[in-house]
């Protein structure tokens, strides 16, 4: 028997190590260190960045070939992990473009940043940001967590906004990731700064097809759903206003290097003086639905605005 | 170490043992699962691997089955099933019953062949009906397998039981995840090592239970203890048998 476990302990040990050597290997050839500095190093070519997330690599791949139609030489450096990873980057000068999100980004750099409108949150961010890095123009664009109900819903009860919630009879449940329970924005915000009484139902999937489900079908009443997601479109659903910014304001902002001169900005600008919130939405549908590369996705969409 | 005192110092909080989203109803929660899950499992696999055993038939396509089944990653499922049928304790209890059955079904079926062959030709020889012989021969003698496959059942479930929070049906993932998604690794750590405590109280139990319902003269002479020497001995004895195999 002891000889048979030894055994069985072995074999786990040995697929554990085989696992981990297999993630440490994923984790190795994507190391945005390596390719980083060789980017830096190869002159006058500008690198565009993105985050490991396939809205915010859509956004990169907007500016990068803006970029290229004005002219510059661009090199990408796309599904760079978390800010730990590439802010240093940014500061490094191994990175000149970066599609950034205000809210998170600002609190990244000052976490004494709460909450505002978006112009606020904007002026925040150009206050925290090191030297040499600069923050372009916002877009109206913003990719952020958004309370929704169904169409249905915010008929018969007249509510639009989550002002509107505090006058509801009956009880309220919101679907969210487990992480909103505990969020400023979450059922604690939501009774302090609109007096709203909510019940939150953890539901692990990002505000994606379950949460939706879990909104039709009427177990949940609220769900939180990303404003870029395209489910919000497709099934229908108000997304409710958020008139005392409750919830941290998530403006599209490229954060660009020095390097990055006029004419290079005036390119990024001219992307997301265009880009809307509805927009990012069907930019992510043929993402996530029709599989099209974020290349693909962002010619169509520059064709289409006469920007290429 | 200072996570787990931390975690420790987390469980204990009063602020934690009361309410919906307390201790013990979160434990009471995660105990229900199993226990439910566990139960369905057995009522639809004790049968079966009875059956399997006696006759000797289908044990093949069992194992087959239940092998196949065992590889289902019980989170798809329960998305999946979450997806079909809306959120709430249904899709999780279905997923964990699914994977609860392999194991009792493999004790259930693994108890029966183990009896030894000459005891149930014995009992046959003594004038024993079928019924009989399963009832008075084959589940006794097979039950410490049985519970062993029970006990295994029930420790897989509440090891997995956690991940019923991933579609807001309560139980210890709920700590678990919400620490793990707002980087609260106390509260991960404190969701944890409940399920940990409450895995180690029902394995004690169910040591209990298995002296206390496994009759003395089996569990005296285990199956595997005594058997498999016996039996080659025996046939090469008497050869009259083998024919009768």
């Amino acid at each position: 028997m002891i000889t048979v476990n030894k055994k069985g302990r072995l074999t786990v040990l040995g697929a554990v190590a085989i696992g981990a050597s297999v993630a440490l290997a994923g984790c190795a050839s994507g190391d945005p260190l390596e390719s980083g500095s060789d980017g830096a190093a190869s002159g006058d070519a500008l690198v565009v960045g993105s985050q490991a997330y396939y809205s915010n690599e859509i956004i990169a791949e907007l500016y990068a070939q803006a970029l290229e139609a004005a002219g510059y030489e661009v090199e990408r450096e796309y599904q760079i992990g978390q800010r730990e990873v590439y802010v240093p980057e940014l500061e490094d000068g191994s990175i000149d473009v970066f599609p950034e999100y205000t809210g998170n980004f600002v609190q990244f750099l000052d976490d004494s940043v709460t909450s505002g409108s978006p112009e606020e949150v904007e002026d925040a961010l150009a206050d925290a940001l090191p030297d040499g890095l600069t923050s372009l123009p916002m877009a109206e664009a913003n990719d952020q967590d958004s309370y929704n109900v169904t169409r249905e819903f915010s008929e018969e009860n007249g509510i639009t906004s989550l002002a509107d919630l505090a006058d509801f009879d009956g009880t309220l449940t919101v679907g969210a990731p487990p992480e909103n329970e505990t969020r400023p924005y979450g059922p604690p915000g939501l009774k302090s700064v609109y007096g709203v009484d909510v019940q939150s139902t953890g539901i692990d999937d990002g505000g994606g097809p379950l949460t939706v489900r879990a909104l039709l079908d009427g177990s949940v009443q609220l769900a939180d759903i990303y404003t870029s997601s395209p489910l919000i479109a497709e099934n229908d659903l108000v997304t409710l206003e958020d008139p005392e910014n409750l919830i941290l304001p998530q403006n599209v902002v490229p954060i660009v290097s020095d390097r990055v001169d006029e004419g290079a900005q005036e390119a990024i600008d001219a992307v997301n003086e265009v880009l809307t919130t509805e927009d990012l939405q069907m930019l992510n549908a043929q993402s996530t639905e029709d599989k099209d590369t974020s290349a693909a996705i962002a010619t169509e969409y520059l064709t289409e605005k006469d920007l290429l | 170490m200072n996570f787990f005192l931390e975690a420790l110092a987390w469980i204990v909080d009063p602020a934690h043992l009361s309410g919906p989203d307390g201790i013990p109803v979160r434990v009471g929660e995660h105990l229900l699962y199993t226990v439910v899950a566990v139960a369905l499992a057995s009522v639809v696999a004790i049968p079966a691997g009875y059956a399997i055993g006696h006759t000797g038939k289908g044990r093949t396509i069992a194992v087959a089955l239940t092998g196949g089944v065992r590889a289902l990653p019980t989170v798809g499922l329960v998305f999946l099933l979450a997806l079909l049928m809306g959120i709430g304790s249904t899709p999780p209890v279905i997923a964990f019953v699914v994977l609860a059955i392999p194991s009792v079904l493999a004790g259930a079926y693994a108890g029966f062949e183990a009896v030894d062959r000459t005891t149930i030709d014995a009992a046959r020889a003594m004038g024993m009906t079928e019924r009989q012989i399963v009832a008075q021969v084959e589940v006794p003698l097979g039950l410490p397998l049985l519970i062993g496959g029970i006990r295994s059942a029930m420790l897989q479930v509440v090891a997995t039981a956690t991940v019923a929070a991933v579609v807001g049906a309560g139980g210890l993932g709920t700590y678990i995840f919400r620490g793990l998604r707002s980087n609260d690794y106390v509260q991960m750590v404190a969701g944890s090592m409940l399920v940990i405590a409450v895995a180690i109280v029902l394995e004690i139990v169910f040591a209990i239970a298995q002296r206390l319902v496994v009759p003395a003269g089996v569990t005296a002479g285990r199956p595997s203890d005594s058997r498999a020497p016996a039996s080659r001995t025996r046939t090469t004895n008497e050869p009259l048998q083998e024919g009768t195999q």
